[in-house]
């Protein structure tokens, strides 16, 4: 075993250089990136009532929304004071526009005012977590801001620098809900900075469900009066009936675009491209119950749950899907389901908050008829303690997806941690954040308490009333929920995941059941268990079962 | 007269040594040699053999070192079903792709040997596709099969066919990926194939003439047999390279619908680099490095077999 930092650090590069030479030869990656120094004439604008307006960073940011600074330790006043010049700031961050778009201005903003010069290195989704553990096992300390998904705190808080209390009691974090606090921590200590708030929801077309053709036409067909789908059967049911309606020619929905066709579900169905997160919020209520402690994804004695008949269900449901998504399913992935939600594709829609903003945004041709409602449920819920389906109370289980979201954080080893959390404070100011939300292709979604005001969104962003009522009803109701699911938080999340994405796509494209699928899965889980460790495995996911089961 | 020789610690014979020519000149070819030797140690011997130490260790991403498993690695790949499924899915691809791409590569030669288009200008042009970065060529060759605006389905669909699925379904994908590798690599056959056909001597097609052979006859029996080195050095190039595919099948179809065209390269880059399981990915990629050494060396065996002029 090497022991010595150094000699790691080597060994590492070599392995990757290694796996790269004798694996690929040469293989397309992320990349891109850039640097950025101060230039003279912002900060001389910045005081007190400074307006904060985006649109003089380009053209698509014409139109915005422009906001005064909110005084306070992150804001733009303050900050301009901070004198950086002469320092680098390494920040690794996806590529735009999700997240990436957002910490590219902010970075930009931040070099403008502190004098500091900023480093950002964009990287897609799937090279995020590769490029964070490069780093961090070579030991090259490659970066002082680190974004990635929060689901990914198993594997990195040990090198994420603990939140300084300074920064927690600002007000940029301790508004933040208790639901996203949680997800900040790691055994009681803020490992993450979060600048961002997820949870899959559902989003539908009202000038559907609102429109007598339509519901006639479904009571008919089916017997059933139309209403916004409870549960995942539901939702099925009336995606295929309406793509299928769509298709004869005969009905379209009231407020559909010209020139865009119609389909009964967008979803993110790409295996390698978020789809493992869709996947989770259709398998959620049938295989989270309410009643059952201690653990969804492994039980008690760390035996993967990934086959059992919940996990199934939500498989076989998602594999009909195919039949009433978009066309080119295997390569839709969150973008895809942004854009075509957002441009009157689909009946129905869920995961992230995204596809909502840019519906309801000014330009988006369905911008009053799109409402949202929780994750539907399921009428039936695995319990793997007796080993029997049990009929929920009520006659629906929620099991809403709390699905990981965003986060930053400083790295441990950054010798610029001060300036460090300053760009973090300063990215999630009130003025900032406030404006990040209102643009969907950023991926900046609420989750702080003073987020969820009705005028905000009708009168500041310009939303529908009923639009606007529903997303923060829906919002609103996640807090209050006991029954959530969350990411699996352990080592190796991204290993647990890909063999999951990939059992998952296997069964979509057809080439094996869903319990055969994920009878595979669950071979490989048993495998990644053997291979990272038993004990470390268990440990982690503790912390994670204190979310799952409420504890904290 | 004859010196005592001087010696450095244990008797080394300094002056005897340079004092034999035979012996300067040892010394001289081996320090010439050392240059090579360091960058074939630092670029291939060492890798080869981190690579291998790698494979009976459980590097992974939470273990972080060399901490031995004995073949416990080499026992896994042995069992991997997804693994073994690409590898088999590679070779009829890579044979397809291959034999396509010397067909095509071998008209245009000829077609630009002799043919109308012999001029340097359609020379340069046929070597267009093979000079784009195959990546962004990979994004081009997506956007034309995109199911529902895609210029394919767009035709398909003026024909009265219906569209086709041609990214979401197994059997279409592998095609467009087919068709793309085609396009982009079938230049660098013709490229090859072209250089051997301007080195040919005159003498033997001015005899088959004088014999009387036709077009079709002189090609069959003149300039294929003549063209067999060449030609197999030109498709075990190729063999070798469509074997390693990775940028098309990552920027058209990431492996899917489902893991329907995903390739060894592929899924060991999934491994290795983005599950940062380096342990499995380094045995992973040894396989696959041996068991296509062995393919390929029978198939130039093979090969250089029949091309061998019949009774020599």
């Amino acid at each position: 075993m090497f022991q010595s930092r150094k000699m790691r650090a080597g060994l590492g590069l070599f392995a990757v250089a290694t796996a790269s030479a004798f694996v690929l030869g040469a293989c397309a990656g992320g990349g891109g990136g850039g640097a950025a120094g101060p230039e003279a004439g912002v900060k001389e604008g910045v005081g007190p009532g400074y307006v904060v307006d985006y649109s003089k960073y380009g053209a698509d940011y014409a139109g915005t929304v422009t906001v005064v600074d909110t005084p306070g330790p992150c804001s733009w006043e303050e900050m301009s004071e901070k004198d950086y010049s002469g320092q680098t700031l390494r920040i690794l961050a996806h590529v735009p526009p999700n997240m990436g778009e957002p910490a590219n201005l902010h970075a930009e903003q931040f070099g403008e005012i502190t004098g500091a010069t900023i480093e950002v290195n964009n990287v897609s989704f799937g090279d995020l977590f590769a490029e964070q553990q490069r780093t961090f096992q070579t030991g090259v300390n490659a970066y002082d801001v680190i974004f990635g998904g929060s689901h990914w705190i198993g594997d990195f808080q040990e090198h994420y620098a603990t939140v300084p209390d300074e920064y927690v009691n600002n007000t940029e974090i301790s508004e933040n809900t208790d639901l996203v606090k949680s997800i900040a921590k790691w055994n009681g200590e803020t490992k993450l900075y979060k600048i961002d708030a997820d949870r899959h929801y559902l989003k539908y077309r009202t000038d559907v469900y609102n429109d007598p053709e339509a519901q006639a036409a479904y009571k008919e067909a089916t017997g059933n009066d139309l209403a916004v789908p409870t549960t995942w059967t539901e939702y099925n049911s009336h995606a295929s009936f309406f793509a299928d309606l769509y298709q004869t020619g005969t009905w379209a929905p009231v407020n559909q675009p010209d020139g865009v066709d119609f389909y009964g579900s967008v979803e993110i169905m790409a295996r390698d491209n978020l789809m493992f997160s869709a996947f989770i919020s259709r398998v959620g209520p049938y295989a989270k119950h309410p009643d059952v402690k201690g653990g969804f994804w492994f039980d008690e004695n760390l035996v993967p749950q990934v086959n059992n008949p919940g996990f199934v269900q939500g498989l076989t449901d998602f594999v009909e899907a195919v039949d009433f998504v978009p066309p080119g399913y295997s390569s839709f992935g969150l973008a895809e389901e942004i854009t075509s939600f957002g441009k009157g594709e689909g009946l129905l829609s869920y995961t992230w908050d995204d596809a909502m903003v840019q519906a309801n945004q000014a330009d988006s041709p369905i911008r009053t008829s799109v409402s949202a409602a929780v994750l539907p449920g399921a009428e039936k819920v695995w319990n793997r303690t007796t080993g029997e389906w049990d009929t929920p109370e009520g006659g629906v289980n929620y099991a809403p997806y709390i699905s990981w979201g965003w986060t930053s954080a400083v790295t441990a080893a950054s010798p610029s941690q001060k300036m460090a959390f300053d760009y973090l404070c300063f990215f999630g100011n009130k003025a900032n954040h406030t404006i990040d939300m209102t643009i969907g292709r950023f991926g900046v979604n609420p989750g702080r308490v003073g987020d969820f005001e009705l005028d905000f969104w009708t009168d500041t962003v310009g939303w529908d009333q009923a639009a606007a009522s529903t997303f923060i009803d829906t919002m609103l109701a996640y807090e209050e929920n006991t029954n959530r699911v969350f990411d699996l938080r352990v080592p190796g999340n991204g290993e647990f995941y890909s063999a999951m994405a990939n059992g998952v796509a296997e069964a979509l494209a057809g080439q094996k059941s869903p319990q055969e699928a994920l009878d595979d899965v669950a071979v490989e889980w048993e495998a990644i268990i053997e291979r990272i460790g038993r004990d470390t495995i268990a440990e982690a996911y503790e912390a994670g079962i204190r979310l799952e089961d409420n504890l904290d | 007269m004859a010196t005592s020789p001087t010696t450095i610690g244990r008797n080394f014979p300094v002056v005897n040594f340079l004092e034999n020519g035979h012996g300067v000149t040892k010394l001289y070819g081996r320090l010439f040699l050392m240059p090579g030797l360091w960058t074939l140690i630092a670029i291939i011997i060492f890798p080869l053999f981190f690579t291998i130490a790698l494979s009976f260790s459980n590097w992974s991403v939470a273990n972080a070192g060399f901490d031995w498993v004995g073949g416990r690695n080499w026992s896994a790949m042995t069992e991997n079903g997804r693994f073994w499924s690409s590898m088999v899915r590679l070779l009829p691809f890579a044979f397809l792709t291959v034999v396509i791409q010397y067909v095509l590569g071998f008209a245009i030669a000829m077609f630009s040997w002799k043919g109308i288009a012999s001029g340097r200008f359609f020379r340069v042009l046929w070597l267009i596709p093979m000079m784009t970065t195959p990546v962004v060529m990979s994004v081009v060759w997506k956007s034309i099969f995109q199911e529902t605006v895609g210029p394919v389905n767009f035709v398909l669909t003026a024909l009265g066919v219906s569209p086709i699925a041609w990214l979401s379904s197994s059997t279409p994908a592998m095609f467009a990926i087919i068709v793309a590798e085609v396009w982009q690599w079938t230049p660098f056959m013709f490229l090859l194939l072209l250089a051997g056909l301007l080195s040919l001597p005159k003498e033997p097609f001015l005899a088959a003439s004088i014999d009387g052979a036709g077009p079709v006859r002189t090609f069959f029996k003149v300039t294929l047999p003549m063209m067999a080195p060449v030609s197999i050095g030109a498709i075990i190039i190729r063999l070798i390279e469509a074997s390693k595919i990775f940028d098309t099948i990552y920027a058209m179809t990431i492996g899917g619908p489902g893991s329907s065209t995903e390739s060894p390269s592929y899924y060991i880059y999934i491994t290795g680099l983005r599950n940062f399981d380096l342990a499995n990915g380094a045995t992973l990629s040894l396989t696959y490095l041996i068991f296509f050494i062995i393919v390929l060396t029978v198939i130039a065996q093979v090969l250089g077999r029949l091309a061998k002029p019949k009774g020599s």
